[in-house]
This record gives C-alpha cells, sequence and structure tokens, in this order.
C-alpha cells in the first residue's frame, strides 16, 4: 500500500468539506419553502395584495438566504481557493 | 472555468503594478455603453415622449414608484443613485449572455458597491437624526447591547455583497459544470433560470434592500 501524500489528504477532506458545508443550504430551502407557501395563501386570500405580497416574499427570501449564501461562499472557497494547502 | 477573474493587463504607476483584471475592462465597457447611451437618448426629450423616451420614462417612473412603496414617502433625491444601481447592476449580470465575464462574479466589485450604499446609510441616519441622536440610537433599547447593535450594522454590507457575488458565481459554476458534461442544448434552458431570472432578481433585490437599509436607518 503506497503511502498516502500529506497535500492528497487536505485536498480530499476539502472536497468532502465544501459537500459537508452545503447541508447548510437545506434549512434555507425549507424556510424559503413555508415562506413561499405562505405567501400563495395570502395571494388566495387578497388577490388585490398581490403585489405587495410577492415583494415582502422577496425581500425576505433575500435575508433567509444569506446563511446559503454563506455555505456556498465556504464550499467555493475550499475547492477553488484552499487556503489549507498552502499550509503544508 | 476559472474562479479568479484573469489578470488583462498590468499598469505600472508610481513604479507599483496594478493589475487590471476581466473585471475592471467589463466594468469600463459597460460605463462607456451606459454613458454614451443616456447621453444620446436625453439629448432628444420632447415633452410629448415618443419612441425610446416612453421606455426610459417607464423605468424612472418603475424606480420612483418602488422608492414610494419602499420608503413611504416620494424621495426623488434617491432616484439617480438607485437608477445607476439597477441599470449597471442589470448589464452587469445579463452580461454572461454575451459570453463576458460579469464584474459582480468578483467580491471587489458587488464590495464596493455594498459600501457605498453602507456610507449612504449611515450618512442619512445621522443627516435624520443629527449625529448625536444617531449614535445615542445604538445603546437602544439596552446599553450592553451597543456592541450587538454596532456589529448588525457592520456586517450589512457584507451580507449585501455575499449575496450579489454568491449568486453569480454560483449560477457561472454550475453553469460551467452543466457545458463539461453536456456541452450541447442542455445548457440553453437553464441560462433563462441562472442568467436571466437569477440576474434580474438579484438586481431587484439589491436595490430593495438599498433602499430599506436607508429607510430603516432614517427611523
Amino acid at each position: 500500500m503506497p503511502a498516502i501524500d500529506g497535500k492528497a489528504l487536505v485536498l480530499a477532506f476539502s472536497a468532502l468539506g465544501a459537500g459537508i458545508a452545503m447541508i447548510g443550504a437545506l434549512g434555507t430551502g425549507i424556510g424559503q419553502g413555508i415562506a413561499a407557501g405562505r405567501a400563495s395563501e395570502a395571494v388566495a386570500r387578497q388577490p388585490d395584495a398581490q403585489g405587495d405580497i410577492i415583494r415582502t416574499l422577496l425581500l425576505g427570501d433575500a435575508v433567509a438566504e444569506t446563511s446559503a449564501i454563506y455555505s456556498l461562499i465556504v464550499a467555493l472557497i475550499l475547492i477553488f481557493a484552499n487556503p489549507l494547502v498552502r499550509l503544508l | 472555468m476559472e474562479f479568479f477573474p484573469k489578470v488583462v493587463f498590468v499598469l505600472h504607476i508610481l513604479g507599483k503594478p496594478i493589475p487590471v483584471t476581466e473585471t475592471v475592462i467589463v466594468t469600463w465597457g459597460i460605463m462607456a455603453v451606459l454613458i454614451v447611451s443616456t447621453y444620446l437618448v436625453g439629448k432628444n426629450f420632447r415633452k410629448i415622449p415618443q419612441g425610446i423616451q416612453n421606455v426610459v420614462e417607464a423605468i424612472y417612473e418603475g424606480i420612483e414608484n418602488l422608492i414610494k412603496v419602499t420608503m413611504g414617502e416620494k424621495r426623488p433625491e434617491f432616484i439617480p443613485y438607485v437608477g445607476t444601481l439597477a441599470l449597471f447592476l442589470l448589464v452587469a449580470n445579463l452580461i454572461d449572455l454575451i459570453a463576458l465575464r460579469p464584474p459582480t462574479a468578483d467580491l471587489s466589485t458587488t464590495l464596493a458597491l455594498a459600501l457605498i450604499t453602507f456610507v449612504l446609510t449611515q450618512i442619512e441616519g445621522a443627516r435624520k437624526k443629527g449625529v448625536w441622536g444617531y449614535l445615542k440610537g445604538f445603546f437602544k433599547p439596552l446599553a450592553f447591547m451597543a456592541p450587538l447593535n454596532f456589529i448588525g450594522a457592520l456586517t450589512n454590507p457584507f451580507s449585501l455583497a455575499f449575496r450579489l457575488f454568491g449568486n453569480i458565481v454560483g449560477g457561472m459554476v454550475i453553469m460551467s459544470l452543466v457545458y463539461t458534461a453536456v456541452p450541447i442544448f442542455i445548457p440553453v434552458p437553464l441560462h433563462f433560470y441562472f442568467d436571466m431570472f437569477s440576474g434580474i432578481l438579484q438586481t431587484f433585490i439589491f436595490i430593495m434592500l438599498t433602499l430599506t437599509f436607508i429607510s430603516m436607518a432614517a427611523d
């Protein structure tokens, strides 16, 4: 069995870490789904207020999305700009 | 795909090398197109609109209306900034469709825009409540919550910048993965989602959040 190169090990675990980081997007998906469902109910109840409801939904989604975006950026950094490889 | 923008050429100013990236070149291009087109369109405006003037007036009224709805009153002084932001971001996000690298896929661009909004927010808050009253606002509702309030104010530009950057870069990465897997037919409908829908939505969200932050600082 060949000895494992330290750099290869770091790269392998970085790739795993990038995948694991994206689990953070799970909560955002659920949250945005709930928000969109409630917005549909609100539009069904009050079709006149559709414009206001959609605007509020988009703004809320944008703020709720922040944590998923942070996960994505951590994953992208681990893949494309890995700071750990430089430590070797 | 390249995650970091390519360095096109290096400027030497006062003996220091300044790399000029693809982002900067595309930004200059967008600026030139916007400045020249607004000059040409605005040169012969008439009392009764016709042709392209109808489109320009529709954009202006859309932004005016958005400000009125978001801030609760007409604030014509914000139309130039918000309008410029909207036009620049719209062109920048959609420029991927003509195979140029979007400037918003670079953290420098988005962070710069977010910092402009941040400074504007602070100035608006200080102008509305006075410098002293504005600083005192950080110590409400309880004095020991001041660090939290300060951190909350300082992280706003970062979340604004990372949101736009992450969305555009995420779309770019996914599109390039699709192109390496299936280079023909399949990527075409995906461009509608990742470039057009996401680009237009992120432009809208950026200006909406800018207006919301400004009106939140004012009250």
